[in-house]
């Protein structure tokens, strides 16, 4: 029997500048189906905060139910972690974020998880631009109760059980734009590549990031005909550009002939390079976002990569105006000034 | 990269580095399972078939399978395979009746083994099962060879060698001992069909040139001749204070030996430092266990004898100075040594010796004064003359003279046969899937992460004290098994299938060391540089899968790969898989039984 990962690693394999290896960076071993999209994710999230040395104790990992919400398990044993209520993990998410802001917020949802039940938490927490990531493993079922359809399933995929998908999907990246996210990206668990350099960005943007990734469920939802299946997405990914994340003060140097990239600066200065392909249009204009969406879905292909950033507007905290030191931290002597300070602001409203 | 040809059992083969490491491919993962099941005599039967004496093998080998062991590379020590192979040897019952059947017609075929070592006695265990008569010489009362006369019985008990040369010598081998064969041209005279020279290296490097050396020559002794003295009984004791010059294993067991005869300053003394010394790290360690000090850039000058007798040596003192194209130099610092001493033991090497073979009968000799030997048929220019073992290009050890008689074995049959001895027979391999369920493997994959284990001692008062105790005491089972436990199981491949694979990278994500790659093709030496740690361990391969639907090759560096079948159980549509490799390397008349 093996659900013992053995402790040896590989002895070549650095350590990054805090000194960690990869291994601390690790959950334990899935227990998800052997082949499932969601691992690929997990490892790329591992890949993603080992290369940004984050300190792993200062993540806190939040879920709410579903194969996708089990992942959290499976990476970043050392971290925070809340697995909540079925589509409940914003409203979590943004209770932690309010007690505590210095912390990194990973939020991992599935696609029942957000477009069906948790519907309205996402909306609201996007609205709020809560400063978090946000990550849909998007398997277009739900593969915990035996592969039902979920919101995101495209009209005429058919998945295991053979019955086309009878309703229009849910786009989670078109609803992210419409709501107001400041970073909205899309990827595919099979293409690492993509997706860890997104992961880095998301990390770094400051504000509410959401990444929708396509996962294929490989035990209900991986027929030729799925829209979700490993076959149909490798075959209909149209990314917006090759994509490297460059970490702020960082000496590499890329080298891309003129005119055929563009940068894309995140607040901490850290940079995401893009490579032009083919196609090419205003990353931090919403409308042109919209627009290259529904152009390439009407060309029967799914746009992958960075589709719309922009870090201007305020995050929660900034909105609400509260104090540099997050709330957990404040002492009943801040929190409560005494009588003296109370009698003056009575005085004030006489 | 082209992919990887797995057919080919070489690809496979150089997995189990252990195994292709040792010079007779001893399947070492599959004994070293079955000592963990406590299957001690199936442990010792597939020892026994590849290296014939796992017993003395077990206490005194070489081990150059331990230096390539993977688990050197994953952690720091590997597995001590070698003493593992002595807890099959202490644990087995009575296996005779697994040892091969002697033919009672036999084949006409008659053969004569010059020499009782580990080469003669390997080649008489592979042809004696055929049918063939054999005569064995030797100059001693008994059979063993150098494995008797030079290695101490404090590290190899008599009755460890004694068991596993009679299990040859049983098979009816026509023993002619306290016999000096001093013509070859006598014993061909015998129309043998074909004749084996496995007479070893016997002769001892002298200094016969250093001021003083015939004067003091009666306390001046050779190691090799002085160790078999000893262990013939012909000489038991020693002065009290010993010199041994040189710094190989000879010298430690000439070192350690003194000490059980008598000596009480015994000091070893070497020309180079002590990093350069030629002697296992393992026997040096015992020697410094023993409490005897080594002396090094300590470089002969002269032996001094005061009234015909010896009374020291005098060294320079020297140090290794290195030119520009690395090649060291002894340079002498001006500084002098004189070193009292009542006895000298000079370790400084080994020569071949082949006065008795006669230069006009056909044997070919190269500059060197050396039998042209062919590398792989041990065949000499007389067409029925095969030479092995140390005789062939000088000392090496007794795993390599049992690979040496085990190919001249084939050899030979070959040319009782009359067949053409260059066209060398394919090895025995298999390969099978170890898959019994969804997380089930025949083999066990949890391994041990603990470290190497140390064999226990006797207690070095009581060691010194006799001779003929063995020193190590041995794994005990519980030891054995904890041992056992660290291998990797490097035999057990992962195979991949092209066509199966769906590309979900399941098993690039849970490799603990990340040595599965999914990427674009290019060069070997492109890719060793593209994966997700680098390939720079440039003996090991990379195993790379044909094209796949993206494009891309599946890259596998096989170079720390812990065998652990992660990969195969999170393939969601088995395109990996764990197959257990077993190589039996060729025998004589393996292909002519199976004919």
């Amino acid at each position: 029997m093996t659900y013992i990962r053995p402790n040896f690693r590989h002895p070549e394999k650095d350590r990054n500048k805090l000194g960690y290896s990869i291994r601390n960076y690790e959950g334990a071993l899935s227990t998800l189906c052997a082949g499932c999209g969601h691992d690929s994710i997990s490892a790329a999230i591992i890949q993603s905060c080992f290369d940004l040395n984050l300190e792993p104790h200062k993540i806190a990992k939040i879920s709410g139910i579903g194969c996708s919400s089990k992942t959290p398990t499976y990476f970043l044993g050392k971290a925070h972690g809340f697995n909540s209520v079925h589509g409940r993990m914003p409203s979590v998410t943004t209770g932690a974020n309010m007690a505590n802001k210095d912390l990194l917020y990973l939020g991992v949802s599935g696609d029942g998880d957000t477009a069906s039940i948790g519907m309205g938490q996402f909306a609201h927490v996007i609205r709020r631009n809560l400063n978090m990531v946000y990550i849909v493993m998007n398997n277009g079922c739900y593969g915990l109760t035996k592969g039902q359809d979920s919101a995101t399933a495209d009209k005429g995929s058919v998945s295991k059980k053979g019955v086309p998908s009878l309703f229009d999907s849910i786009d989670l990246c078109q609803m992210a734009l419409q709501l107001g996210a400041g970073l909205v990206a899309r990827s595919f668990s099979g293409d690492k590549k993509q997706l860890t350099p997104l992961i880095k960005a998301a990390i770094q943007h400051r504000g509410f990031a959401f990444i929708d990734v396509i996962s294929p469920c490989v035990t209900f939802n991986n027929t030729p005909q799925s829209t979700k299946g490993y076959e149909w997405v490798r075959e209909h990914m149209e990314a917006t550009g090759t994509i490297d994340f460059i970490p702020d003060r960082s000496e590499i140097t890329l080298d891309y002939p003129a005119g055929s990239s563009r940068k894309v600066t995140l607040h901490d200065g850290s940079e995401l390079h893009l490579q032009k392909n083919g196609t090419d249009y205003d990353l931090s204009s919403r409308k042109a976002a919209m627009n290259q969406i529904e152009t390439v879905k009407e060309q029967q292909k799914i746009l992958t990569g960075l589709i719309y950033h922009n870090e201007t507007k305020l995050d929660t905290h900034g909105k609400i105006n509260t104090v540099e030191t997050p709330l957990n931290a404040l002492t009943q002597d801040e929190l409560c000034p005494g009588s003296t300070v109370l009698s003056e602001l009575n005085a004030k409203l006489r | 990269m082209k992919p990887t040809d797995i057919t080919d059992p070489d690809y496979f083969h150089k997995v189990v580095d252990c195994q292709y490491a040792c010079p007779s491919h001893t399947p070492v993962p599959e004994y070293i399972r079955l000592i963990a099941a406590g299957r001690f005599n199936d442990a010792y039967m597939i020892n026994w078939q590849s290296n014939v004496f796992p017993g003395v093998l077990g206490r005194t080998c070489d081990r150059p399978c331990e230096p390539a062991c993977r688990r050197g590379r994953v952690e720091e020590e590997p597995v001590a395979i070698c003493r593992l192979k002595r807890v099959a040897a202490d644990n087995k019952t009575d296996i005779r009746d697994r040892l091969p059947e002697i033919p009672k017609q036999k084949n006409g075929k008659k053969i004569a083994l010059i020499g009782a070592g580990p080469a003669s006695l390997t080649v008489a265990r592979d042809l004696m099962p055929l049918g063939y008569e054999i005569d064995l010489y030797d100059d001693q009362s008994k059979g063993g060879g150098f494995m008797r006369s030079q290695i101490p019985a404090f590290r190899l008990p008599e009755k460890v060698l004694d068991e596993e040369v009679n299990y040859i010598l049983d098979m009816g081998v026509v023993t002619l001992f306290n016999q000096q064969v001093s013509s070859l041209k006598e014993i061909l005279d015998k129309n043998y069909d074909a004749v084996f020279v496995g007479t070893g290296a016997p002769r001892g490097r002298d200094l016969p040139d250093l001021p003083g050396r015939s004067e003091g020559d009666a306390n001046i002794h050779i190691g090799i001749n002085w160790l078999a003295s000893v262990a013939f009984e012909h000489v038991k004791k020693i002065g009290k204070r010993v010199l041994v010059l040189g710094g190989g294993n000879t010298a430690m067991d000439c070192c350690r030996t003194a000490i059980r005869l008598g000596g009480e300053d015994v000091r070893v003394v070497v020309r180079s430092p002590k990093s350069d010394m030629k002697a296992s790290p393992w026997e040096i360690e015992d020697a410094m266990h023993e409490d005897i000090p080594i002396y090094e850039n300590h470089n002969p000058k002269a032996f001094i004898s005061e009234k015909g007798r010896l009374v020291g040596m005098l060294f320079d003192v020297v140090e290794p100075v290195f030119d520009d194209n690395g090649k060291r130099t002894l340079v002498p610092t001006g500084e002098e040594v004189m070193m009292p001493c009542d006895d000298v033991l000079m370790a400084i090497g080994q020569l071949n010796s082949f006065p008795w073979i006669e230069r006009d009968i056909g044997v070919e000799f190269n500059d060197w004064d050396m039998p042209e030997v062919d590398k792989s048929t041990f065949q000499t220019s007389l067409p029925q003359v095969f030479v092995g073992g140390d005789a062939a290009w000088g000392p090496e050890n007794v795993i390599t003279a049992v690979a040496h008689g085990h190919q001249a074995a084939i050899s030979i049959d070959k040319h009782c046969h009359s067949e053409d001895v260059r066209v060398r027979p394919a090895p025995d391999f298999n390969l099978v899937s170890q898959k019994m369920g969804f997380h089930d493997w025949l083999y066990d994959v949890h391994i041990s992460d603990d470290e190497r284990n140390i064999v226990p001692l006797v207690d070095k008062k009581t060691a010194i004290a006799d001779r003929k105790l063995e020193v190590e005491k041995g794994f005990d089972f519980s030891q054995g098994y904890e041992e056992a436990m660290r291998c990797l199981n490097c035999d057990v491949q992962t195979v991949f299938e092209t066509d199966r694979c769906i590309e979900c990278d399941a098993c690039e994500d849970i490799c603990p060391v990340q040595c599965i790659n999914f990427i674009d093709n290019d060069t070997e030496e492109n890719l060793r540089q593209q994966l997700k740690v680098k390939a720079t361990n440039l003996d090991q391969d990379l195993y790379v899968s044909d094209i796949l639907k993206t494009k891309r090759v599946m890259v596998k560096d096989e170079n720390v790969c812990l065998h652990c079948g992660l990969c195969a159980e999170r393939c969601p549509t088995g395109a990996w898989d764990m197959k257990k490799f077993l190589l039996f390397s060729a025998q004589a008349g393996q292909d002519r039984s199976s004919k």
